[in-house]
C-alpha cells in the first residue's frame, strides 16, 4: 500500500476526507492515494459511499473536511478534466426516449475539450469511430440509443469515456445490466486499457469474485476505508474479510454474488 | 397562388414572418421537448397576453404608450416570468412542473385585472389571442428577425452545450459545460421566441407550433440533427400550406396553420405505428 510516492506519479490523493449529504458522514477520514497505472477496485456495501467518494473526486459534491488533489494539483485549481472518464452509476436511467444517435452521444465526450464556439472536426470524428470500435458497437454508430439494450447503451456511455483518452476513468458499476460473457470481454478490454495504454482505472462495482481476476490494486469502503492494497493481499485474507464491511448482511450478500467481501483491519 | 403573397406588402409581411416562425418555434421546440419543458411555452404564452394587455391599458392613459408595440412588453414579461419560472424550478426540485401552473395562473390572473380596468381594447386583443397574420407591421417584422437572428445565433454556438446539458446534466456539468448561463439564456430564448411566434399564430397556439412539429419529427428522425431538420421542415409547411390556405379559403390563419400541423403528426403516426418513442 504504497502512500509515499512521487507527487507526479499521484493521479488521486484523498487526504483525511469526510463527507456528509446531511447530518450524518456517509464519509468519515478517507485517505487514499491512487498511483499512475493502477488498476484499482473499490467495492462496499450498498450505501457504503462509494459513489459519494467518487462524486467528491468529480467535484460534484464538496467534502466537508479534507482535501483532494487530481494528477497533483489540489481539485480547487484542478482544470484538466478532459483527463478524465466518468460512467455514472445512473448512466443508462437518462431519458431513453431521447432522439440522438450512439455518434451523437459518444461525440459528447469531447465538448468539453472541443470548448466553446467550436465544433467537429474530421479528427474528432475519426475519435469518436475509434471509440465506437473499441467497445465492438460500430454496427449501431447511427442508431438512436433508446433502441439500444441496457448493456449496449452501457458500452456507449464507456466509449463517450473513452473518446476523449482520459488518463484516468472512473467507472461507477459499469456492468449491471451486462450479460456475462460481455462482462468477461469488459473487463478484459479494461485489462487492456490499463496495460497497454497506461491508463489509471478506479473501478466500483459488487461483483468482487470476478474483478479480482484483473485488477491491480482493491480498496474496501464502508463509510471508513477498510482496507486498500494490492489484489494479492486482498484474496489471502479475503474470506476472513466479510463481517465487519458487510456487518449482518454479508450472508446475503455474498450469496448473490458467488463469494465476496472484506475485512477491517484489526490495526 | 402564392404570387399573391408578393403582390401587396402586408400579405409578404405575413409570408416572411411566417417562415421565421416556422424555422424558429420548431427548432427551439427540440429542446423544449426534449427537456420536457414544453408546457412552459404555454405557461409563458399567457404571460406574454398579459404584458400585451399591460402595454394597451397603458396606451390608454399614457400617451407615451400609444406609439410602442405592444409586442415589446409582451416580450419584457414573458421575459421575466421566464426567470420566476426558472427561480421556482429550482425552490421546487422535485416538483419542477410545478412553476407552471403557478406562473399560468398568475399571468393569467394578472391579464384578466388588466383587460377589466380597460375595456375597450378587446378587437386588439383578440387579434393576440388567436394571431393575426395580414395585420403584422413593419415593426412587427424588424422585431421577429431580430430574434430570429438572436435566438438561431445563439443555438448554433451553443449547441454543444445545449446538447449535452439536455441530455446528461451531471456528466455535462463535469466537462466543463456553463449549465447556469446557458439554463438561464435558454429560458429568455423560449420567452422571445413565444413573442415572435403569437403575432403568427396567436397565444393560445403558440406552443403547438413549438412542440407539434418536433412531435412529428421525432417519430422520423435518427438522432438530434435529424430531429431538428424534420422539425423545421414540417413546421415550414404547416406554415406556408396554412398561410396560403387560409388566404384562399377565407380561414384564420394561427387555427389552419396548426391544423396542418396536427395533419402532418397524424401522417406521421400512421407510417410509424407500432413502433416506441
Ligand atoms: N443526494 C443525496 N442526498 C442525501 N443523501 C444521499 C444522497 N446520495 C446518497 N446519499 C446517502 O449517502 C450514502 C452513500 O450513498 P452512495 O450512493 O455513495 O452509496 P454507494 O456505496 O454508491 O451504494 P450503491 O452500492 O448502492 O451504489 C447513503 O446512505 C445514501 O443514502
Ligand atoms: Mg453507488
Amino acid at each position: 500500500m504504497g502512500h509515499r510516492h512521487q507527487l507526479t506519479d499521484s493521479v488521486i490523493q484523498v487526504n483525511h476526507l469526510s463527507f456528509k449529504y446531511t447530518s450524518q458522514y456517509v464519509l468519515e477520514d478517507i485517505t487514499l492515494h491512487v498511483r499512475k497505472g493502477a488498476f484499482l477496485g473499490l467495492v462496499g456495501p450498498n450505501g457504503s459511499g462509494k459513489s459519494t467518494l467518487v462524486k467528491c473526486l468529480l467535484g460534484i459534491q464538496t467534502p466537508q473536511q479534507g482535501d483532494i488533489s487530481l494528477f497533483g494539483e489540489p481539485l480547487k485549481k484542478f482544470s484538466g478534466w478532459d483527463r478524465i472518464g466518468y460512467v455514472s452509476q445512473k448512466a443508462n436511467s437518462f431519458n431513453s426516449g431521447f432522439p440522438a444517435t450512439v455518434f451523437e452521444v459518444v461525440s459528447m465526450g469531447l465538448y468539453g475539450k472541443i470548448g466553446l464556439f467550436r465544433f467537429l472536426t474530421k479528427k474528432h470524428k475519426q475519435k469518436v469511430y475509434e471509440a465506437i470500435e473499441k467497445v465492438e458497437m460500430s454496427a449501431y454508430t447511427n442508431e438512436n440509443i433508446g433502441n439500444l439494450s441496457g448493456g449496449q447503451q452501457q458500452r456507449v456511455f464507456i466509449a463517450r469515456a473513452l473518446v476523449s483518452d482520459p488518463d484516468l476513468l472512473i467507472l461507477d458499476e459499469p456492468t449491471v445490466g451486462v450479460d456475462v460473457h460481455s462482462v468477461q470481454q469488459f473487463y478484459t478490454m479494461l485489462k487492456q486499457l490499463n496495460q497497454e495504454h497506461g491508463i489509471t482505472l478506479v473501478l466500483i462495482t459488487h461483483d468482487i469474485g470476478a474483478m479480482t481476476d484483473y485488477v491491480t490494486d482493491v480498496a474496501c469502503l464502508n463509510k471508513h476505508l477498510h482496507f486498500h492494497g494490492d489484489t494479492d493481499t486482498f484474496t489471502e485474507s479475503e474470506n476472513e474479510m466479510m463481517s465487519t464491511l458487510y456487518g449482518h448482511d454479508v450472508h446475503m450478500l455474498t450469496h448473490n454474488h458467488d463469494h465476496s467481501a472484506c475485512e477491517v483491519p484489526t490495526s | 397562388m402564392i404570387s399573391v403573397f408578393f403582390q401587396y406588402d402586408f400579405l409578404m409581411y405575413a409570408m416572411f414572418t411566417g417562415i421565421m416562425v416556422g424555422f424558429l418555434a420548431p427548432f427551439l421546440g427540440v429542446f423544449l421537448v426534449v427537456r420536457r419543458m414544453s408546457l412552459i411555452a404555454d405557461a409563458l404564452s399567457h404571460v406574454t397576453l398579459t404584458g400585451i394587455a399591460f402595454s394597451l391599458l397603458l396606451g390608454r392613459h399614457f400617451s407615451l404608450f400609444q406609439g410602442l408595440n405592444p409586442l415589446y412588453l409582451g416580450a419584457g414579461f414573458s421575459v421575466g416570468a421566464s426567470l420566476l419560472i426558472e427561480r421556482l424550478r429550482n425552490v421546487y426540485t422535485y416538483y419542477k412542473e410545478l412553476a407552471i401552473p403557478i406562473i399560468l395562473s398568475a399571468g393569467i390572473g394578472l391579464g384578466v385585472v388588466f383587460i377589466s380596468l380597460a375595456d375597450g381594447f378587446t378587437n386588439d386583443l383578440f387579434s393576440y389571442l388567436f394571431g393575426s397574420v395580414v395585420t403584422i407591421t413593419q415593426s412587427d417584422f424588424r422585431l421577429i428577425a431580430a430574434i430570429t437572428l438572436f435566438v438561431s445565433g445563439f443555438i448554433i454556438l451553443f449547441y454543444k452545450e445545449l446538447f449535452f446539458l439536455s441530455f446528461d446534466e451531471e456528466q455535462a456539468i463535469i466537462s466543463g459545460m456553463p449549465k447556469r448561463f446557458i439554463q438561464w439564456m435558454f429560458i429568455i430564448i423560449v420567452a422571445l421566441v413565444i413573442a415572435a411566434s403569437m403575432r403568427v399564430v396567436g397565444i393560445l397556439l403558440v406552443s403547438s407550433l413549438m412542440t407539434i412539429p418536433v412531435a412529428s419529427a421525432m417519430r422520423l428522425a435518427k438522432g438530434f440533427k435529424q430531429t431538428f431538420i424534420y422539425a423545421v421542415i414540417f413546421g415550414e409547411i404547416s406554415v406556408i400550406v396554412g398561410l396560403v390556405a387560409s388566404f384562399h379559403l377565407n380561414l384564420a390563419p394561427g387555427g389552419t396553420i396548426v391544423m396542418i400541423a396536427v395533419l402532418i403528426l397524424l401522417i406521421t403516426l400512421f407510417f410509424t405505428r407500432g413502433r416506441h418513442t
